[in-house]
C-alpha cells in the first residue's frame, strides 16, 4: 500500500473525528482488501498526525479483549489503539455529547507502569511486577463508522474506536489484589446496565498488558514506564445519551463517574 | 386447601422425579395456573418428602436477574426448598443418571444465625441475621421437558432445584462488599462467564430479604442454621458427563463440581 493511500485514509478518519460525522467503513469502497498490517500503518499515521498537532500520548489501550467479542469478530487476537491527552475527562466531570458521534461506555481496569515492558514472551506475573498502580476507568468508545459497522482492519485503522476516558482517582498497588475477581457494575442514571469481573478481560487484566507488550514487540516497540494502559472492557459497551449520569463501581478500587451534557 | 388440581399436578411432578423422566409443562394443561397455586403444589411435594424422612436444610431463590425475569415475563423472583439429599460436597461429582437436564449457576450462600420473619424484612435485617456467607454452585434441573417453563411450572417444580455444593471458606458478611464480589465460572478450564454480586437484584442481601417477606405469605420463617442460596451471579451453563465446573469468588475461595456418566 502506497504512503499516499495511507495518508488519504488517515485523513478520512481524522476528519470524521474532527467533524463528528460518521463515515462508511474503509473496506466498503476506499480499500476493500485492507489488511491488518496496513490498518496498523494507517493507525500509526493518525497517531503521528495527532502528535504533530501537539497532542501527547497517555498510553495504549486494548480492545476486543473478551472471548465472546473475539468469537463474534472471528479473530483470535485483541487489537490496540492509543489514548491522547485531549481524550481524558476528570472523574466526576462532564462529557459534551456534541463532541462525539454515537458514544458507548464500558468499565475497565487501567495499569500505570513503573518500568518498561518489552516483549516477546512477557506474561501476566511479569506485568504485575512492573506495575506501579492499578485504577478503575470508564472508557468511552466512539467508532467513526456508521452504526459501529466495521471489519477487524477497519476498527484497527480507526484507532480502535478510542474516543474519551475517565480515570478513577483512587490508585492501588497491584499486590494483594485479585484483579481477575474484581467485580464491577456499570450504571446509568442509577440502574445497573452491565456487570462482570476482571476475568472477562482475557482471563486476567494483566494478561491483556502482557499480550499488548508481545504484540508491540513485533514492530520493535515496547511499553514504557509511566504509560497508562486501558486493558479492555470488563463489561459490554452501553450506548449513552445526553443527560446520562454514568457510574462504574469496582470492588476494592472505588468508583468512577461522569455525566453527559 | 389441597384441591384435586393441586394434588394431580403434585403427582405429575413427583412421578417425573421418581422415574427421572421429564414431563409436559403444567401450564400446557392449565394455562391459568397461578403462582400461588404453584407454590401450593411445591409445598405439597415438599411435605411428602419430609413425611418420607427427608430434611429441609434451607431455601433457594431463583429468577433474581433482570434477564431471567424478562425471559419469563415476571417482575419478582421465586423460591424453592433445599433438602438434605441435594447436598454434594465441594469437589464432588454428580452422576448424569441422577439428573435430567442440569445447568450450573454460581451463587453466594447465606447461613443464618437468627430467625428472619417477614413482612418488612430489609437487607440490613438480613445482614444482621447472617452468621456467614460461602460460595456455592447450584445445579438447577427441570422436571419439565426441554426447560419449557413458565413461572408457575418452575415454582411448582421446587424452583427447578437439583443439587448444590458449598465451598470456599466461610466469610463474615461485614468483611466484604456483597454488591461487588466478583466471580468467574470455568467449564473444563475455559472461562464460561463472569459475574458480580449485584447481578442478584442489585445485592444478594436484597434477595434474602425478598424471600423472608414472600415466605410470610405462607406463614413460614427463615430459621437459624438455614442455608439460603441467594441467586445466580451469571447465566446458567449446560452440563454434560465429563464436564468440570469451577467458580472462583473474590474473598470467598472456590467451589468445584464434576459430572459423570
Amino acid at each position: 500500500m502506497a504512503g499516499a493511500d495511507i495518508k488519504k485514509i488517515a485523513d478520512y478518519l481524522v476528519t470524521a473525528e474532527k467533524e463528528k460525522r460518521e463515515v462508511k467503513k474503509v473496506t466498503a469502497s476506499l480499500k476493500p482488501d485492507l489488511s491488518v498490517e496496513e490498518a496498523y500503518a494507517i493507525q500509526q499515521e493518525i497517531v503521528n498526525m495527532k502528535i504533530n498537532e501537539g497532542h501527547r500520548i497517555i498510553g495504549p489501550k486494548m480492545g476486543l479483549t473478551s472471548f465472546a467479542k473475539m468469537k463474534q469478530m472471528k479473530v483470535n487476537e485483541p487489537i490496540y489503539g492509543y489514548v491522547f491527552d485531549y481524550m481524558v475527562i476528570n472523574n466526576g466531570g462532564a462529557l459534551p455529547f456534541h463532541d462525539l458521534i454515537h458514544p458507548k461506555v464500558e468499565a475497565e481496569i487501567a495499569f500505570v507502569l513503573k518500568e518498561d515492558i518489552e516483549g516477546p514472551g512477557v506474561n501476566g506475573a511479569q506485568v504485575l511486577a512492573k506495575t506501579e498502580y492499578v485504577m478503575p476507568a470508564l472508557e468511552i468508545i466512539d467508532s467513526r463508522y456508521e452504526n459501529f459497522d466495521f471489519t477487524l482492519p477497519d476498527v484497527i485503522a480507526d484507532n480502535a474506536s478510542t474516543s474519551r476516558v475517565v480515570f478513577g482517582t483512587s490508585l492501588k498497588k497491584p499486590e494483594g489484589l485479585e484483579l481477575d475477581l474484581v467485580g464491577s457494575t456499570l450504571s446509568i442514571n442509577g440502574g445497573i446496565k452491565e456487570l462482570g469481573a476482571g476475568a472477562a478481560v482475557l482471563g486476567h487484566p494483566a494478561h491483556s498488558v502482557a499480550l499488548l507488550a508481545n504484540m508491540l514487540s513485533r514492530k520493535g516497540q515496547k511499553l514504557r514506564a509511566g504509560d497508562v494502559i486501558l486493558t479492555g472492557g470488563i463489561t459490554s459497551a452501553v450506548l449513552i445519551n445526553k443527560g446520562d449520569y454514568v457510574t462504574g463501581k469496582f470492588d476494592g478500587l472505588g468508583e468512577v463517574s461522569f455525566h453527559v451534557v | 386447601m389441597l384441591t384435586t388440581k393441586i394434588a394431580n399436578f403434585a403427582n405429575q411432578l413427583q412421578e417425573a422425579e421418581a422415574l427421572n423422566k421429564a414431563t409436559d409443562p403444567l401450564t400446557s394443561v392449565d394455562p391459568n395456573l397461578t403462582a400461588e397455586e404453584a407454590y401450593l403444589i411445591q409445598l405439597e411435594n415438599i411435605k411428602r418428602k419430609v413425611d418420607q424422612g427427608q430434611k429441609i436444610v434451607g431455601k433457594k431463590i431463583g429468577l433474581t436477574s433482570l434477564a431471567m425475569q424478562k425471559l419469563l415475563g415476571v417482575d419478582e423472583p421465586d423460591y424453592g426448598h433445599l433438602l438434605d439429599y441435594m447436598v454434594v460436597e465441594n469437589g464432588g461429582s454428580i452422576s448424569m443418571k441422577k439428573v435430567l437436564q442440569p445447568r450450573v449457576e454460581a451463587e453466594i450462600a447465606f447461613i443464618l444465625k437468627k430467625e428472619l420473619k417477614g413482612p418488612n424484612v430489609t437487607a440490613l435485617d438480613v445482614i444482621l441475621a447472617t452468621d456467614y456467607i460461602v460460595p456455592a454452585l447450584e445445579i438447577v434441573d427441570s422436571r419439565i421437558k426441554d426447560w419449557k417453563i413458565k413461572l408457575a411450572d418452575t415454582i411448582a417444580d421446587n424452583a427447578s432445584s437439583g443439587y448444590f455444593l458449598l465451598g470456599g471458606k466461610p466469610e463474615k458478611i461485614e468483611n466484604v462488599d456483597l454488591e461487588l464480589i466478583g466471580m468467574s465460572l470455568t467449564k473444563n478450564g475455559e472461562l464460561v462467564n463472569t459475574g458480580v454480586g449485584a447481578a442478584a437484584l442489585g445485592n444478594p442481601a436484597n434477595c434474602v430479604a425478598w424471600l423472608a417477606n414472600r415466605l410470610a405469605d405462607f406463614d413460614i420463617s427463615l430459621r437459624p442454621g438455614e442455608i439460603i442460596l441467594s441467586g445466580a451471579l451469571s447465566r446458567a451453563a449446560d452440563a454434560q458427563a465429563g464436564d468440570v465446573f469451577t467458580a472462583r469468588f473474590a474473598h470467598l475461595g472456590h467451589v468445584t463440581v464434576s459430572f459423570t456418566e
